[in-house]
Order: structure tokens, then sequence, then C-alpha cells
């Protein structure tokens, strides 16, 4: 039996399109970090979903050979959540950006990490929309001075991701490097195995629009510390860290969901006693 | 005056709040139901979440009633608070009677002037006789003793009505509700139920909104996703017990943009879906429903229509979602929109619209509303129709699996995640058969005619309307604006010679040929609508080669158009 069960390399998870990136981006080394993560796992491509929103990262569906959904701006949770919830037997990874995740998705950010459903949110998190070509995003810092529509700088202070993915009840939150391929398919592999909501933000530069980002691989280093399942201990690293510690920084095994519960099916009919008079 | 208008009582019970008037009403209508009349109650309240003023409106007759009647016999005043709010929804004449509590104060002005006879009563201090009893359980008594409902149905109603309480309260309740009927012996019996023959059929007690969930799981619905709104809220509430019993689940989400972006991935996922809004909740959604047209995803989105626009009017009725539903979508997006008409037709249409979807494998829009969706309607039982949700799935997974298959009828076999081989990527970006993205012209050309052509060139049968009379003039309407149609011309009586009524059930895709052969011979056609801006006169122009003279009779909400107003029309036009 064993010898008949397809090796499943990390190629085999991959399309035959050739991503629409430009040479260079980030992105490509995440798309190959969850198909090391997937290999490393052996899970079956008919098993697996891929759902994402708009933007450059969440073109990743469509280079994959599992079962995606590229759907609208903002919305991959969402469509994701219906799924999960619909078909808890399905490996269900969410791939974002920051445009999309934090800024018009933020609403349905926070309520994922609420509900903790068993997900892995991957967002790729370049502080600029690429596809409009050079926006400042959630993530910009205030004094980026080169968005096309912040001239001078957004003046706004950036959002922080893990600090509000915490906060809101996410129970595994992680920081990667697209530099680090290796790392990163580690990292997924063990956000996938975490049986709760799993938010996974990885520093993935755009070489056209932030081609400072290139220096980046410079600045990230590993978190000197272990995973801590303590909010309060996880909170004080988050807040006070330098943005560019990598690795598994919270994971809370004691918060999550009960396992779903189906009862038998029934046939519908049978509701229309509650209808009947007397 | 052998028809239902003439047969039938409408009783309006008003009271401030916290006065009960509700239960009352709620208990009067359950009462004749298992007396075996047919009967409907809606509510009209007070801007207050609790505490407002309150008006229930019961009507009951000896046949299937549809809508609120075109007068009112009886009104009992627990008391008079804002009852001024309420003016415009009287519709007394000099043949009613108004009854007040004595210790609540005169009969208001307005409504002297309106010519019924009046008539005080001590409510409250009956109520007081008894440890425990209230005036609204006086007031109760009052009617049932005045219109002739049998005590102890009356009785038994109450006891049904209030189990969950002690003992002692349903004693309170009970001795108030004979004081009541002690006490209307003396009135004058003015208006009496009518005679019913024996019950052939057992009887269903539901709303529009119960009735649509019920009907959506009849037709396949396991998931649901839905943000609260009125007054849509019950249909969510009924599925959030019901769809565990079978084997499915509701998600509460945070607003309605994740209702229909849930939806689409539960069904993505294999199990039909289904949400239900207002209108608001549908504007927030048409970007995501313009998704499911491109990734051809089946789902349900129910919207019980209020007042509009904006946060217009959340309690009251009105069918101007019409434009949005139709052509909200951005791009060239074909999509089904339906309505029912009747609170019974609520589970049809629902059943229907979710096989339709399926089978289709693309977004139905389904257009029900406030007066249909929370009028408690008495009912024959519905039976059991065999129309059930069937995707089209692939049989067998080759290498060359196309998602989006260019096929003869357009639907092509959907695979579901779990399948071997049939992994492809569900996207709004254009894409070619195989579901990859693309920008070509034939690409797009192609895919477009297949999301056109599956739904225009499908057999809806029959029901896509409702079609009685073969007269030259035709009456043209859609929703629950039918019932009010219908009662209306069979005023008239044997009209079917004269008129034709048509009501529209599937509006999208429309049905040129269908609609054609419904109107040959017609001279003139009147279409019904409940919008100021004509919404539904104006699909119809620019849809339909509609022959002869047309004309609009569009009103909006709040108040329901009248079957008076109608007929004026009617008779006038000959």
């Amino acid at each position: 039996m064993a010898a008949n069960v397809e090796e499943l390399t990390p190629r085999c998870y991959k399309s035959d399109i050739k991503p629409v990136w430009c040479p260079g981006c980030g992105d490509f080394s995440v798309l190959a970090s969850i198909t090391k993560a997937l290999s490393a796992l052996s899970l079956k491509r008919e098993e697996v979903s891929v759902i994402s929103g708009i933007g450059c990262s969440s073109r990743i569906p469509a280079y994959l050979s599992v079962y995606g959904f590229h759907s609208v701006h903002g919305r991959a949770l969402t469509v994701a959540t219906g799924l999960k919830v619909a078909r808890p037997d399905l490996t269900v990874l969410v791939a974002s950006g920051d445009g999309d995740g934090f800024s018009i998705g933020g609403n349905h950010f926070l309520h994922a990490c609420r509900r903790n459903l068993d997900l892995t949110y991957i967002v790729m998190d370049n502080q600029v929309y690429g596809m409009t070509k050079g926006q400042a995003s959630p993530t910009t810092d205030p004094d980026w001075e080169e968005g096309k529509l912040t001239p001078g700088g957004t003046g706004v202070n950036p959002f922080q991701p893990l600090v509000i993915a915490l906060a809101s009840g996410a129970t595994f939150i992680a920081r990667c490097s697209s530099g680090d391929q290796d790392g990163t398919a580690d990292t997924i592999a063990e956000a996938i195995r975490h049986p709760g909501f799993a938010f996974v933000q990885v520093l993935s530069p755009c070489v056209t629009f932030r081609p400072e980002q290139r220096g980046w691989n410079d600045l990230v280093h590993a978190a000197p510390v272990e995973p801590t399942d303590d909010p309060a201990r996880a909170a004080r690293r988050l807040l006070t860290d330098d943005s560019f510690f990598t690795g598994i920084l919270y994971h809370n095994q004691h918060r999550l969901p009960p396992p779903s519960t189906r009862r038998q099916e029934s046939h519908a009919s049978g509701l229309k006693e509650a209808f009947r008079v007397l | 005056m052998n028809n239902t208008a003439e047969r039938s009582i409408s009783i309006m019970i008003a009271g401030s709040g916290g006065t009960g008037a509700m239960t009352a009403g709620a208990i009067l209508l359950d009462a004749a139901a298992r007396g075996g009349w047919y009967g409907l109650m809606e509510r009209s309240y007070g801007p207050q979440i609790r505490g407002g003023e309150a008006l229930a409106i019961v009507r009951l007759s000896n046949q299937p009633v549809a809508t609120r009647a075109d007068t009112d016999q009886i009104l009992v005043a627990i008391d008079w608070r804002n009852i001024e709010r309420f003016l415009p929804e009287f519709r007394l004449t000099p043949d009613s009677l108004i009854i007040g509590d004595s210790k609540m104060g005169e009969i208001p002005q307005e409504f002297q002037s309106l010519g019924a006879r009046e008539c005080q009563l001590p409510l409250t201090a009956l109520a007081k006789e008894i440890s425990g009893g209230r005036p609204n359980m006086i007031a109760l008594g009052v009617i049932t003793q005045l219109i002739g409902l049998p005590d102890d149905i009356t009785v038994a109603a109450v006891e049904k009505a209030l189990a969950s309480k002690d003992a002692d309260a349903r004693k309170a309740s009970i001795d108030a509700v004979r004081s009541g009927m002690t006490a209307a012996a003396e009135l004058p019996q003015l208006h009496r139920l009518p005679k019913v023959p024996p019950q052939a059929l057992e009887r269903w007690s539901l709303t529009g909104n119960e009735a649509a969930a019920y009907g959506a799981v009849l037709g396949g619905i396991r998931f649901a996703a839905g943000y609260p709104i009125t007054p849509a809220t019950e249909v969510l509430e009924w599925l959030a017990t019901a769809l565990p019993e079978l084997g499915g689940v509701l998600v509460q989400a945070e607003d309605e943009l994740a209702s229909v972006g849930q939806i689409i991935g539960a069904s993505f996922g294999g199990a039909p879906a289904m949400t239900a809004t207002s209108g608001p909740g549908l504007a927030l959604m048409t970007e995501c429903i313009g998704l499911a047209v491109a990734s051809e995803v089946p789902i349900v989105v129910l919207d019980v229509m209020r007042g509009g626009p904006s946060t217009g009017i959340p309690t009251k009725s009105e069918q101007t979602d019409l434009n949005m539903a139709i052509y909200g979508l951005h791009g060239d997006a074909p999509h089904l929109v339906l309505a029912p008409m009747s609170v019974s037709d609520c589970i049809f249409t629902m059943q229907w619209s979710v096989h339709l979807a399926e089978a289709l494998q693309t977004p139905a829009i389904v257009l029900s509303d406030q007066s249909l969706g929370q009028t408690r309607t008495i009912i024959d039982a519905v039976p059991d129709v065999a129309i059930a949700a069937k995707r089209k799935v692939p049989q067998v997974l080759s290498d060359g699996y196309l998602r989006y298959e260019d096929t003869e009828s357009g639907v092509s076999p959907m695979s579901i995640p779990g399948m071997p081989g049939g992994q492809y990527t569900a996207d709004g970006l254009e894409h070619n058969e195989k579901g990859h993205p693309s920008t070509t012209a034939s690409d797009h050309v192609a895919q477009l005619s297949k999301r056109l052509r599956k739904i225009t060139d499908f057999d809806y049968g029959t029901h896509w309307a409702e079609i009685d009379g073969h007269g030259e003039t035709a009456i043209i309407t859609w929703g629950s604006v039918y019932g009010t149609v219908r009662e209306a011309v069979e005023k008239l009586g044997d009209w079917q010679d004269k008129l034709r009524l048509i009501g529209i059930r599937l509006l999208a895709p429309h049905r040129p040929k269908e609609l054609a052969a419904a109107l040959q011979g017609v001279k003139r056609i009147l279409v019904v609508e409940q919008s100021q801006s004509g919404q539904f006169h104006d699909y119809l122009r620019a849809k339909y080669d509609l022959p002869g003279e047309t004309r609009s009779l569009s009103k909006p909400g709040p108040l329901p158009i009248s079957s008076h107003t109608l007929n004026e029309q009617i008779t006038g036009w000959n």
C-alpha cells in the first residue's frame, strides 16, 4: 500500500500558471514556503483550500494545485469562515496582504480572531498597495513620503497586526520573513497544525514600490525568547519589539473552541409540526 | 354578499407599552384558529424598543385572508396614550364600535369625529376586582363575547399562551377573560364572526418569515449566515434553531459583508447556503453577489423589504428594493430574482429558489417584505412539494477537468473540495474554461454568454407567474400586493371574464414569450405596486412589449394599498 502512495513533493502543490509578480517579489518565496509546508504535512491536495481576497499576494490560489477561491477585496476571511464551518474536515488556509487584510478587511480580521476557528491566516506584509501601484497601507510608517495619495507621509500611526490579533483572541501568532523560506515553511506548518486561529505575518518585500525593503533581510532576527502561552507576556513582547522579531510569538493551546458537534440529520418537513394550530 | 371582505371582522387592540395589547391580539388569533376560522394579525409599533405604543390588528374570516381589511369593525383601547400616531392606520366607519376605558379618559376627539359608535367600559376597574387580573385580558373577553367566539375555545387559547406561567397567574387571566365576557353581554352585538364550515384540512399558524425559512430548509439549505436586521431577523432566528436539527448550522456574522462571504464559502464547500436581510444589508452584499455570479457559486439571499431609502422605516413594508435586486450588480451579472406572493407562497418560492440557484449555480435574490414577513397568518396546511437542491457535480474527474466548461446549457459540472482531481480556483476575475484568470476577449465573451444562457434558456415551467382570468383588462402585480389585488378583484364578483390577474414570481430573468402569451387579447394593463416611483412599472416597460394602454398604480408605503382604491381604478377605466 505505502509503495503506491504518491509522494507529495512541494512541486506537486504548484499549478502551471506563471505568477504576475515582479521579479524579486517576496511573494515567490512565500508561495514556495506554503508548498513546502503542505508537503511536510503530506496533506492531500483535494483536502486543502486556499482562500484569498484581492491584491498581489491574493493571487496565490491560482498558483497552487489545491482547491482555491480568489474572492473580492477584503473578504477572504469571510469566505474561509463559511467554508470551514460547513466543511470542518478540510484544511483551510487564507492568504492576504496588508491592504486587503488590515484595511478593507480589518473588521473581519478582528472577528475571525474572536471566533478562533481552525484557520491559518497568512498575511504577506509589504507596507504598500502594489497592485494599484504604490499607495500607503495600514502598516506603512507615517513618514513614508512616496505614497501617491499621501504625499509628505501619512502622518498616521501604523496598524499593529500582531497586537490586534492577540487582543482579538487569536491563539497562534507568528512573524516570518520571506527571506527565510524554510523557516517560514516550518512556521506555516506549525500554524496549520494548530487547531485554532493561527495568524502568520510574513514580511515580504515589494521591490518595485519599496525597494528599500531589500534591506529587511539584514534587519530581521529570531525572537530571543520561546513562544509563550501567556497573553500578558505576549502583549508586552509584541508591544515592545522592533517589528523585526521573527518566530512563533504566542501559542495558546488552552483557549481552543470545542470541536463542532453535528446532530444526526432528520427530515426537514418534520419542522412543520411547530406551525400546527392546537 | 358572498365574498371575503364582507365575511371578515377586523379588530384593533391599542395600548401603550406593557399593557399587553399584542398578547391579547395573539391569543385572539390563536383562539379563532382553534375554532376553525382563518385570520391574520399585524403588529404596529411606535419606534421605541420597549414600552412604546402598540396596535394589534386582527382580521378573522371564514375564508383565507391575505391582507388587511378595508374597514375596521372594532377598536378596543386599553388606554389612549400616543394613539394619534396610529391615526392613519384606522379605517373606522359609522358601523364600527369603539370601546374605551372610562378611567383612561374620554375617547379622543379625532376618533369621535369618525362617527363610529362609542362605548366606555371599566376595563381597569374590572381587572382590579381580580387578584393579578389585567385590563388586556378583560378586553380579550369583551371582544370574544362581542364577536361570538365560543368561551371554551378562548379559555383554551389563554391556557396555552400562559402555559409557562404559574397556576395563579393563569387563573387570574382566565377569570379576567370571563369577567370581560360578562361585561360585554350588555353591548350591541353588531359584528359577529361568520359561520365556519367543517374543517377539511389542518391549519397552520405562521409568519412569512417562518414560512420562508421553512421553505429554505425544504429546498435543502444547510448553512446560513446573517446579521440582525428588522424585519428579517426572525428568518435567521428560526434557522438558528432549525438548522442544527438537520445537521446544518447558522453563523451570526459581524456584518452583511461577512454574511454573504460566508455563504459563498459554505456553498463552495458543497453546502446549500443562504442569508436573510433587508434593504440596507442587501446594499452591502451586492459586491459579493456579483462574485457569486462570476465564480458560479449558488447562494440564496432573502431580502425582507422595508421602507427606504437608507434606514427608512424599518418596521413598515414597501416594494422598493426591486431596482437594486435586478440592476444593483456591477458588470453584466445575470442572476435570479424571485418574489413570493403570500405567506404560504413564501414556502414554495424559497424552496424553488434554492432549487434554481443550485441547479443553475448562480445567486437567487428573493424579495419578500415586512407585511408578508411579520404578519402571523392562519392558512391551510401546505402539502410537501418534492423540489430540492440538486447541484450538477462531475461524475468522473480526469486531468482535463474544466470547471467552467462552455457546455450547451451553460451549466458546468462543479467539483467540491474533497473530490480528488477536481481542484480549481473559483475566481471573481474573468477566467477561461479551466478557471485560470484571463483578459482575452474570446474568454470574456464565452463566459459571459455561458452565464447568461444558463439562466435565460432554462425551462422554468409554469411557476414563473400566477395567471388567472381571461378578460381584456389585465392587472399585473408582484409580491405581497398580489394578495390585496386578488381580494379587490374578487369583490367585483364574476371577474374572470372581464379581468386577467397576473402575479409575476420570477422577476429575473424576464420571460418575454410567456408574458406575451399570457397577455394575448389584452387591451388595457394596470400595473400595481407599492413604490413611489413605479419601479415595477418601469421594469415591465423596459423588459416587455405591453399591448394596448398601460397605467400605473404605484403608492409608497407604509400604508397598504386599499382594495377600494384599486377597484376605483379598475371599474372607472372601461
